[in-house]
């Protein structure tokens, strides 16, 4: 039960009001990057490698320059003159911005034309020569590991293979003990795939350099607009372009998913070219680049295995993980998380006893593992927890469900300490479940599924209990590039009791400028409709490290809540000197303080706030202003439970969701029809690479699908009508017992749907297939077990 | 992504547009619809010097009935087809085409003389036309001439549709005795090209004869195909079990996929045997009345 | 080489000279400055830059301007005023049927003409019938639901409810 404590009117937690931002958008007022058009302003376009691995030859940008209009070709020769042609990476690795002589995956930039519009800079891109001397290329990251692999980063000095980092957490010797002597173990191979977030707006940037002021205005498409300011100023600080003389704005942003965390080279390109020209220069990548050159996501090799007991009661884990970076590790993690917070892997499930270790490799593909809207590589993490409880469940004869209520953390032994070494702050596992299976009626549709399959009907019951881990972070662990990962909110409240409030966090849909307005409001009882929510101006908003990760709510909205609270503690004290009372003498309702015992004494907000202005106590400061950077003491675990019921043509294999129930619990909700949305698009952008997406190379490093033609994003078809509900365990560290969602159905749909599929499936003997689970995967999988003969 | 620059003319009449081509020759191409060679052009994969439309040349869309043929102007958009009442009466595997190419904004402008003309084996019309044993007429400024649908399909992109040349009509014959038809393709999500597709017709007579039997296969070969052998499993008797049956391993046998993404050729080939006989089914409902849908 | 055509975008009549090559969104979006419509792939895959021409939605990545030349085109600009919103502009924000906002105009217009030719649409045929547009963000169950808030009122009928529903 979602209850509220203020009036509709106010606005506050819980409401289901409104987003204030669809306003613009339902009219086609959205302000998006490529709306943007600056006088004088110039277009660039990219030149990218057709091959994987191969060296420079030569730059012929003769033909190019030819054509009127273009303006110039910029080469990694040029921005080497100016030490601009390598970048850091957020992992504290290095990213070519141009090649001078290598280029290490397709698609990567090679050179940028610049023109005075858009049609004549791609007219350019197609007249610059190229020659190039193509290398075999290391494509498989198993092969990249052998000794006699070609060592690809030759760039590092004394690099002699192509192993990245190794990375270990749990106890692996007490781990062994235990799977040498458990009564059943089980063991599954799974790849993760390399998937990409296909946020409709794809990435781009209008950089802006001002000659005479020196001075710097970056539009960007980015989630974390103050992170950037601060690695432009490393990277082109040395040109006398300091920080404060960078102003990045984000303006609104077209889905972000993680996408738009990165520092793509096209951005850096842009920047030193407007610093060069003087001028304003625009850089849109097309949907190809996107797709072929952008971060991806995932790319995890996990061995995963679990030992239990004969009668069903989990003892340890072991994860084994081999992840692909492309060429060089370009991920989007806590700096010292290198496998972000893989290690929630140990499940929603009450063992002690749990080893993990990953190794990352370089190969010849593009750079990245960000997100894909998920925390930091909680989905890698959940997928082979989840689909592994599965293959335990199956080995020991027991249903799903019954396995995970017998072995979840209960409610009461919160906080929970897990054996790599979290915090769990609250749950109640097994009511989300059991509330799952009444809604979908589980009993009835395993009566059902044992009918069908007398029949030789392929049908499947698919259940995941996740548990989440988002908010990074604590200050003490986490950091970006040295930077905590707290964020912030300033607030404002005008004389006549309407606000603004900015954050360090960027909505890229998720509706902040409505749900923050909404803590606020539950904290002054100012109505969130005039709460103007601002954010996205690193000249305006207050230091933040942005919105991903599922962060926004268990960093930001808590500094707004806590900010709030010390406008509140202000008022509290204006109230006592407009009422002549002392402070401990007055009781808050939403909206004002009033006299105990006489309420007809009152003080409303707007009346305690012109008083701040106008009539504030002696030796008061005036105005009414307030901000928190809000250091979170842990992280929050959102949790969820998932059924998903499949049927399969046992002809043609194709696969049809004929229901899926998610019941999330995301702590207290700030707005039902906000966190409904959220759950909805996180579900589809899980079933997305449990049934359709991946990005498929060749052995020369080709990509196979780089256009929407063949990567196969969901459409209104494909999704199927999501049921959706919702248990609330608050967090108990959070001010507003919040935990964050936006990434929790992305995270949990996708073991469910394999578990469905896997299970229709089982009668064949099937204990796993790797997503996305095609009908043709299927079909390869009973043919390999002899099923099926054509 | 921007086409190359290119000549455009957009011709108002069809000896307008047929002189226009004769001049320019090999530096021509047409536009009808436009939904597969726009997409080309941007990615630079077609780069057309000149480019005539034919979306001004008046009387090229039509969807009529005369003396047992169903013409249809080239230029009839997807959806006009689908929303046909001729089309909704007797040929309701348009409607089963239809609903599976692309989206229906691409519906509303890509033509079913251009899904032909095209010459892509991928494309749905062209398996539709061969199991209705359709005729496609030819124009230029000789004269018109009428090509069999089995002599329409050249290569990769190549028609019958020569330079100087315009697809103008298709005719569709309209069986008599009981007929039905169906089409369906699997595809990896809707919209796609067909990983496999099926198109059948097939006509009874009293006693419940197979005297017409078209099987179009799209995506399973170099060019749109006919499943000949198949058609011959079902003419000439009245169609059982085992004659599907026989139909469905002809058309897998017969048929030549490759293998890509949407996957292998023997998969292909059991998508061909599924189909087939699950089209030949449907087609079979519609014959006798059964099913519209 | 360019050619002058007159489009009628949103009712105002516009002559502009024209590269042939041209792409239809890049004339409204560049030249008309009528940045409603979007741009979100190459391959007219995404529907974002959907617009209706002569009624009928259309992919303007995918169409000439040229050929649109004598044409009456509709934007998203041109549908409702800030006053007025058209029932599908008010059904996307009660039904919460958009997040980013970026694929939304060419959801509405694709709608539009959906609902015209089908004013009580299923939601299958809803599914089917935006099955040309993307949506990264929603998931799509809130953008049926509010198209099918919009037919409700445009057929002159109480409008569902719009608050969430959970299980």
């Amino acid at each position: 039960m979602i209850t509220c404590k203020t009036s509709r009117e106010i606005g506050g937690m819980g409401h289901p009001i409104k987003r204030k931002e669809d306003i613009r958008f339902i009219q086609g007022k959205g302000r998006y990057v490529d709306d943007i058009k600056l006088p004088g302003m110039l277009h660039m376009d990219i030149v990218r490698s057709p091959y994987a691995y191969a060296r420079i030859k030569h730059i012929d940008a003769s033909e190019a320059l030819k054509i009127p209009g273009v303006v110039a070709v910029v080469t990694g020769k040029d921005l080497e003159k100016y030490n601009l042609h390598w970048m850091p990476t957020l992992m504290s690795d290095t990213q070519m911005v141009l090649p001078t002589d290598t280029v290490m995956y397709q698609a990567q930039e090679v050179a940028a034309v610049i023109a005075t519009d858009r049609y004549t800079a791609r007219d350019a891109k197609e007249a610059v020569r190229v020659e190039y001397e193509p290398m075999k290329p290391v494509v498989d990251p198993y092969k990249a590991l052998e000794p006699d692999a070609p060592v690809l980063r030759t760039d590092k000095e004394g690099k002699t293979d192509n192993h990245i980092w190794h990375w270990e957490v749990g106890d692996r010797e007490k781990t062994e003990a235990v799977f040498r002597s458990a009564d059943v173990v089980v063991k599954e191979h799974m790849h993760i795939p390399r998937i990409h977030v296909v946020s409709i707006e794809t990435c781009g940037c209008v950089a802006d350099y001002d000659k005479v002021n020196n001075h710097l205005t970056m539009y960007m498409t980015t989630q974390a607009p103050h992170a950037i300011r601060t690695v432009i100023a490393l990277v082109a600080g040395h040109l006398g372009l300091t920080e404060e003389k960078i102003r990045v704005i984000s303006p609104d942003i077209g889905g972000g998913f993680g996408g738009k965390v990165p520092v793509y080279p096209g951005y850096v390109i842009a920047i030193a070219v407007s610093f060069l020209t003087g001028k304003p220069v625009k850089w849109i990548e097309d949907r190809s680049e996107n797709l072929q050159a952008d971060s991806f996501a995932r790319d995890y090799h996990i061995t995963a295995e679990m030992a239990a007991t004969r009668e069903g009661k989990i003892l340890a884990t072991r994860f084994k993980v081999l992840a692909d970076h492309g060429y060089t590790d370009a991920a989007a993690n806590p700096s010292k998380f290198p496998t972000g917070l893989f290690s929630i892997g140990t499940g929603s499930y009450d063992y002690d006893t749990a080893f993990m270790e990953a190794d990352a490799v370089y190969t010849n593909k593009p750079p990245g593992g960000v997100a894909y809207r998920c925390s930091f590589r909680v989905t890698e993490a959940v997928h082979a927890i989840e689909r592994l409880t599965d293959s335990m469940a199956r080995a020991l004869g027991m249903d799903p469900a019954e396995f995970r209520m017998k072995n979840f953390i209960k409610k009461e032994d919160f906080p929970w300490k897990s054996p790599t070494g979290w915090t769990y702050d609250s749950g109640d596992y097994h009511a989300g479940l059991k509330k799952a299976m009444e809604v979908i009626g589980y009993d009835d549709l395993r009566r059902e599924q044992a009918e069908k399959r007398k029949k030789g009907e392929l049908m499947g019951i698919g259940i995941s209990t996740f548990t989440e881990i988002v908010g990074a972070g604590p200050s003490r662990d986490f950091d970006i590039l040295g930077i905590k990962m707290f964020d912030s909110c300033e607030i404002r409240v005008h004389p006549t009791g309407k606000a603004i409030a900015r954050f360090g966090t960027k909505s890229q849909g998720q509706g902040h400028e409505t749900t923050y307005a909404q803590i606020i409001a539950e904290e002054l009882g100012i109505p969130a409709e005039h709460i103007q929510v601002e954010e996205g101006d690193t000249d305006t908003a207050p230091y933040g490290l942005g919105t991903y990760a599922s962060r926004s709510t268990p960093t930001a909205g808590a500094a707004a809540a806590v900010a709030a609270r010390k406008l509140r503690d202000k008022a509290r004290k204006i109230a006592a000197y407009l009422l002549e009372v002392s402070e401990e003498d007055l009781e808050w309702e939403p909206g004002k303080f009033y006299v105990k015992g006489a309420p007809e004494k009152a003080k409303t907000i707007q009346d305690i706030v012109f008083a701040a202005y106008t009539n504030h106590p002696p030796g008061m400061e005036a105005g009414f202003e307030a901000t928190h950077y809000y250091d979170p003491p842990n992280l929050t675990f959102p949790s969820g439970a998932y059924i998903c019921v499949v049927d399969i043509d046992k002809e043609t294999f194709e696969i049809k969701i004929r229901r899926f129930v998610a019941i999330d619990d995301c702590g207290n909700i700030i707005n039902p029809m906000v966190v409904q949305g959220q759950v909805h698009g996180g579900l589809t952008q899980g079933l997305a690479p449990a049934m359709y997406e991946e990005l498929i190379y060749d052995e020369d490093g080709n990509i196979l699908n780089g256009t929407l033609m063949d990567y196969l994003v969901p459409t209104a078809v494909e999704s199927p009508r999501w049921e959706t509900g919702h248990t609330i365990t608050p967090s108990p560290h959070h001010p507003i017992g919040a935990k964050g969602v936006g990434e929790s159905p992305t995270v949990g749909a996708p073991p469910a749907i394999a578990n469905a599929i896997v299970d229709a499936l089982s009668v064949y003997g099937i204990t796993h297939l790797d997503i996305p689970i095609t009908p043709y995967k299927i079909y390869e999988a009973l043919k390999a077990k002899g099923v099926i003969e054509d | 992504m921007i086409p190359e620059p290119f000549e455009y003319s957009a011709p108002t009449s069809l000896s307008e547009a047929l002189t226009l081509l004769r001049e320019l020759g090999d530096e021509a191409k047409i536009l009808a619809g436009g939904h597969s060679l726009i997409p080309m052009m941007k990615l630079r994969f077609a780069t057309p010097t000149h480019l005539v439309d034919l979306n001004r040349v008046p009387g090229l869309s039509y969807v009529t009935e005369e003396n047992g043929v169903l013409r249809i102007g080239a230029m009839t958009r997807e959806h006009e087809l689908d929303e046909s009442p001729i089309v909704a009466e007797k040929f309701p595997i348009f409607r089963d085409a239809a609903r599976l190419i692309a989206d229906p904004q691409v519906r509303n402008f890509g033509t079913v003389g251009g899904n032909l003309a095209h010459g892509d084996a991928a494309n749905d019309q062209p398996a539709v036309m061969i199991a209705l044993n359709a005729e496609v007429v030819i124009a230029s400024l000789d004269g018109e001439r009428t090509v069999p649908i089995d002599d329409f399909f050249y290569g990769f992109y190549m028609t019958a549709v020569q330079e100087g040349e315009i697809l103008t009509e298709i005719r569709v014959p309209i069986q008599p005795g009981r007929t039905g038809n169906a089409y369906h393709k699997s595809e990896r999500k809707v919209g796609d090209y067909a990983t496999a597709g099926v198109a059948v017709q097939v006509s009874l007579d009293d006693d419940g004869v197979c005297t017409y039997a078209g099987i179009g296969l799209t995506n399973v070969n170099p060019t749109p195909m006919r499943a000949r052998r198949s058609e011959e499993a079902l003419l000439g008797r009245r169609i059982d079990e085992d004659a599907i049956a026989a139909a469905a391993r002809y058309a897998a046998e017969d048929c030549n996929p490759s293998d890509d993404l949407r996957g292998s050729t023997a998969y292909k080939r059991r998508l061909v045997r599924v189909l087939t006989q699950r089209m030949i089914h449907k087609a079979l409902e519609r014959a006798h009345g059964r099913s519209t849908h | 080489m360019t050619r002058d055509i007159t489009v009628t975008i949103n009712g105002e009549q516009h002559t502009v000279a024209v590269e042939p090559r041209l792409l239809l969104v890049h004339l409204i979006r560049e030249k008309l400055n009528l940045t409603g419509t979007h741009i979100g792939c190459d391959t007219s895959s995404c529907g974002a830059c959907t617009v209706l021409i002569n009624g009928k939605s259309a992919k303007s990545c995918t169409i000439l301007a040229v050929q649109a030349d004598g044409a009456s085109i509709t934007t998203i600009e041109g549908v409702g005023t800030p006053e007025a919103l058209h029932p599908l502009q008010e059904g996307f924000r009660e039904c919460h049927g958009l997040h980013c906002g970026f694929c939304t105009p060419g959801m509405i217009m694709r709608a539009m003409e959906l609902l015209e030719k089908n004013p009580n649409p299923t939601e299958e045929e809803i599914r089917w019938g935006i099955a040309g547009n993307l949506c990264r963000c929603t998931g799509y169950n809130n953008i049926v639901k509010a198209i099918q808030y919009a037919a409700a009122k445009l057929r002159g009928e109480e409008t569902p409810s719009t608050e969430p529903e959970f299980v």
